[in-house]
């Protein structure tokens, strides 16, 4: 794939113009669903789909994106897909994962590779569905997880999750005089799953498209536990215009608040060229109604975090080794 | 040809599950259930049984998983008790509304506050309502019986329903008892494989578990209700089929010296069998006792209930669940209420009795039945006692 | 599956209610929410298809010339498109 030219307006980066065209054609995710306008997790699901072909089931946890595909007796999903509750994508994944291994040994299903996924919102995956997402990875299944991260729990009413960034107004862990909204940072779900010896851990974002797409494609090959972390912009809940829905995930990669790598056997790397000098995180902050009440020292704050988890992560970039190798 | 074996009661369980041929098993340690997915997980590393057996970290993830291999089309199990049967519950009327047939065996252990690890029944009064089909067996016959009737009742076309068979925890689980143990040809022929009437499959593309809008939410529980009342007829016949094959009768209530009683002593589980001893040793004493065992609890059996207690003056009802702040026991609520509507009633009395695994003796059921003998219609909250409260 | 009329009998449901009919979705027209609608000037179109490719909709597709367009039934507005498109050849109009 060809590196594109810097652009006048410096919208992409490292893409090829003109392959859109060349991406899958068929869409599994249609039209109809109730999402709102400008969703970066439909987006997002519309993408995965597109990278996984029809040989994929999908178990889904409640969230967002369940309630708005599923309103029987309508369904937006044209691949195989189930839903039975919220802290359990995983768990129903493993099963469908076994169901699906044992029938085709014997022979009652036909006789090829059909891929289990599992997907889940960040409260889904970070929180309540953290036990699950666990045992699954920890057992082994040949299973894809796949949280789509809008930093709280949307469906309900944006509110605080493990996965929200620290400063951010939710409506549990509001800005208020009294408070300046989230106070921890967010979960590092990727790094957990490192250590559960996923053999494939990945960050991604709807806003590289191709580079999510051919995440999906190399976590759909591993025969074994494999993980996306997906930033999924949310402009009802960030409080954006929906029409910013694409740049607001550039603006989190370019400012290094959510860098977009892999971890492969434990090997680590940035998967897109970032430039040498990360941008302000204010240009992302700023723009962002649910961060409008942080004060300069508070913005400091957040660009400091960012700064250190950065910097751990250059430190994995440079010195990690693939468990392969050792 | 059958085998008569003596056996651990839970350890037979496995071996009749076995023989069912499940694709896939999910389950988790709970005391004192655990000795069948044990024994299951043996089945399988010994190459008996080829089946998936995932380990699986929480009982709540146990059913999920489940949920999710039935919607594949495998036939599956579990087994689970007390604590982790609560942990699991948000699933159980999910999968109930899913229509996925799996089957479970529930070891009943009375559930925590404060935590105990011995039988008694309020971990299954608890799923009342869940919308799965409840068997209750009595002694290590029933169970493995039961276990292999549980698949072919879930997975009939006219039923399409989870089945929990319940055995009551320690006092069968972990005793050994002589067991008619059917042959793998003689489950093939009764039990044939799953036919999933939905599964998942890139080849057949749906969606399961969608959302239920107001507007169909309401017409849907008609459907389950419905479905659920309506698969006794299928477990009738089932159970006819059973006593063809095996010579063994299954009924929803089963009477023991009932004809010509006074005072009926009703129960469910293992104690049923403690209570034939006192009932055997009452009419011994000329008192005209008769003892009730009701093998299914969900669908309720009215129509078996009403005949069983058509003509006796008093129904002593044996709960092993106290529903705290309620109108009685669960079983003795439910009795009544079923009652309710006949011209001609019997006085119905409730003793809540081996809560927490305390041991039920047979002078305790004597002295129940002759208690229960000199009752009068009483309201519902002055029917009910604890039996044997030191203190009061 | 026979086209059932909506609300359904309690006869009528599916059981577990499975949908089994995928993308039936495409029942519900979603273009009624939108406020605004995006417009393409061909003469600026590049046909790249980065507006095909971030539509969440998924409701944008190619003609047989290579320009793209979005179908009104689905399209809910929200100007995705019209932000990403390089050479600024969509335009967002107000609906009447």
């Amino acid at each position: 794939m060809s590196t594109a030219k810097k652009q006048p307006m410096g919208f992409i980066e490292n893409f090829d113009l003109y392959a859109p065209k060349l991406v899958e054609k068929e869409e599994f995710f249609t039209s109809g669903h109730r999402a709102c306008q400008g969703c970066g997790e439909a987006l997002a699901i519309r993408l995965m789909c597109k990278a996984l072909g029809k040989d994929t089931v999908i178990a889904n946890a409640t969230g967002c994106m369940e309630v708005i595909s599923s309103v029987y007796p309508t369904t937006a999903w044209r691949l195989p897909w189930i839903h039975v509750a919220f802290p359990n994508a995983a768990a129903v994944g493993s099963g469908v994962e076994a169901g699906l291994k044992a029938l085709q040994r014997k022979g009652r299903i036909p006789d090829r590779r059909v891929k289990t996924v599992a997907i889940g919102g960040d409260g889904g995956t970070v929180d309540i569905g953290f036990q699950a997402l666990s045992g699954a990875m920890e057992r082994g299944h040949d299973l894809l997880y796949v949280c789509f991260d809008n930093e709280a729990y949307m469906n309900t009413g944006i509110q605080r999750s493990g996965a929200t960034p620290f400063g951010a107004s939710t409506t549990t862990a509001p800005a208020g005089e009294a408070s300046f909204g989230n106070k921890t940072g967010k979960k590092n779900v990727a790094e957990i799953m490192v250590a559960h010896n996923v053999p494939y851990v990945a960050t991604a974002c709807h806003s590289y498209p191709l580079d999510f797409m051919n995440k999906v494609k190399k976590a759909r090959k591993v025969k074994g536990p494999s993980y996306i972390h997906c930033l999924s912009v949310c402009p009802t809940g960030w409080r954006v215009p929906s029409e910013a829905c694409i740049k607001m995930g550039r603006l989190a990669v370019e400012t290094g608040v959510f860098p977009l790598y892999e971890v492969e056997n434990g090997k680590y790397r940035l998967t897109i060229e970032t430039p040498e000098k990360l941008r302000p995180v204010n240009d992302y902050l700023k723009l962002q109604g649910r961060f409008r009440h942080l004060s300069p020292d508070q913005i400091q704050m957040f660009q400091d975090r960012v700064n250190l988890e950065y910097s751990k992560l250059m430190n994995k970039v440079k010195h990690s080794r693939s468990w392969l190798d050792m | 040809m059958s085998k008569r074996i003596g056996m651990e009661i839970a350890f037979a369980a496995a071996e009749a599950v076995a023989l069912c041929r499940p694709d896939v098993i999910a389950a988790y340690p709970i005391t004192p259930n655990t000795h069948i997915p044990e024994h299951l997980s043996d089945i399988v590393a010994e190459g008996r049984l080829d089946a998936e057996f995932i380990c699986v970290e929480s009982e709540h993830s146990a059913l999920s998983a489940c949920a999710g291999a039935s919607g594949t089309g495998a036939r599956v199990f579990t087994a689970t008790s007390s604590q982790g049967l609560l942990y699991m519950q948000e699933v159980m009327p999910i999968v109930s509304a899913m229509r996925l047939p799996i089957v479970m065996a529930i070891g009943n252990r009375a559930i925590s506050g404060p935590i105990n690890i011995w039988n008694d029944h309020s971990d299954i009064m608890v799923q009342r309502d869940m919308g799965w089909v409840s068997l209750f067996s009595a002694n290590g016959q029933e169970t493995v019986d039961m276990v292999v009737q549980a698949f072919k009742i879930a997975e009939h076309r006219d039923v399409m329903l989870p089945v929990n068979v319940n055995l009551d925890g320690f006092q069968l689980t972990h005793v050994v008892e002589p067991i008619w143990m059917p042959d793998q040809q003689e489950i093939d022929r009764f039990l044939p494989p799953y036919e999933p009437y939905a599964s998942l499959h890139p080849d057949h593309p749906l969606s399961m578990g969608t959302l239920g809008l107001p507007e169909i939410y309401n017409e849907v529980m008609m459907a389950r209700n419905t479905a659920l009342m309506n698969s006794k007829k299928v477990i009738l016949d089932i159970w006819k089929e059973w006593e063809t094959l095996f010579g063994r009768r299954y009924e929803p209530i089963e009477s023991y010296k009932s004809e010509g009683a006074e005072v009926l002593l009703l129960t469910m589980g293992s104690m049923g069998e403690t209570a034939e001893v006192a009932i055997d040793e009452l009419r011994r004493e000329g008192i005209a006792a008769g003892l009730l065992k009701l093998k299914l609890w969900r669908p309720f059996p009215f129509e078996e209930l009403r005949e069983a207690v058509a003509g006796t003056k008093v129904v002593a009802v044996a709960d092993r669940a106290c529903s705290i702040g309620g109108p009685g026991g669960p079983l003795f609520a439910e009795v009544r209420s079923a009652l309710y509507g006949e011209p001609e009633r019997p006085i119905v009395v409730n003793f809540m009795i081996g809560l927490g695994g305390r041991d039920v003796m047979v002078e305790d059921f004597k002295k129940m039945i002759k208690k229960a003998a000199r009752a009068k219609h009483v309201r519902a909250e002055c029917a009910y006692e604890i039996y044997g409260v030191r203190g009061s | 599956m026979t086209e059932k009329k909506w609300p359904e009998t309690w006869q009528e449901v599916n059981p577990g209610c499975i949908v089994f009919t995928p993308g039936s979705a495409r029942s519900y027209l979603t273009g009624g929410w939108r406020a605004q609608k995006p417009i393409w000037d061909n003469t600026k179109c590049i046909k790249c298809g980065i507006c095909y490719l971030f539509c969440p909709e998924g409701c944008i597709t190619e003609d047989a010339e290579g320009y793209f367009a979005a179908d009104l039934n689905y399209c809910k507005g929200c100007g995705i498109c019209m932000h990403e498109c390089w050479p600024r050849a969509i335009k967002m109009v107000e609906e009447g």
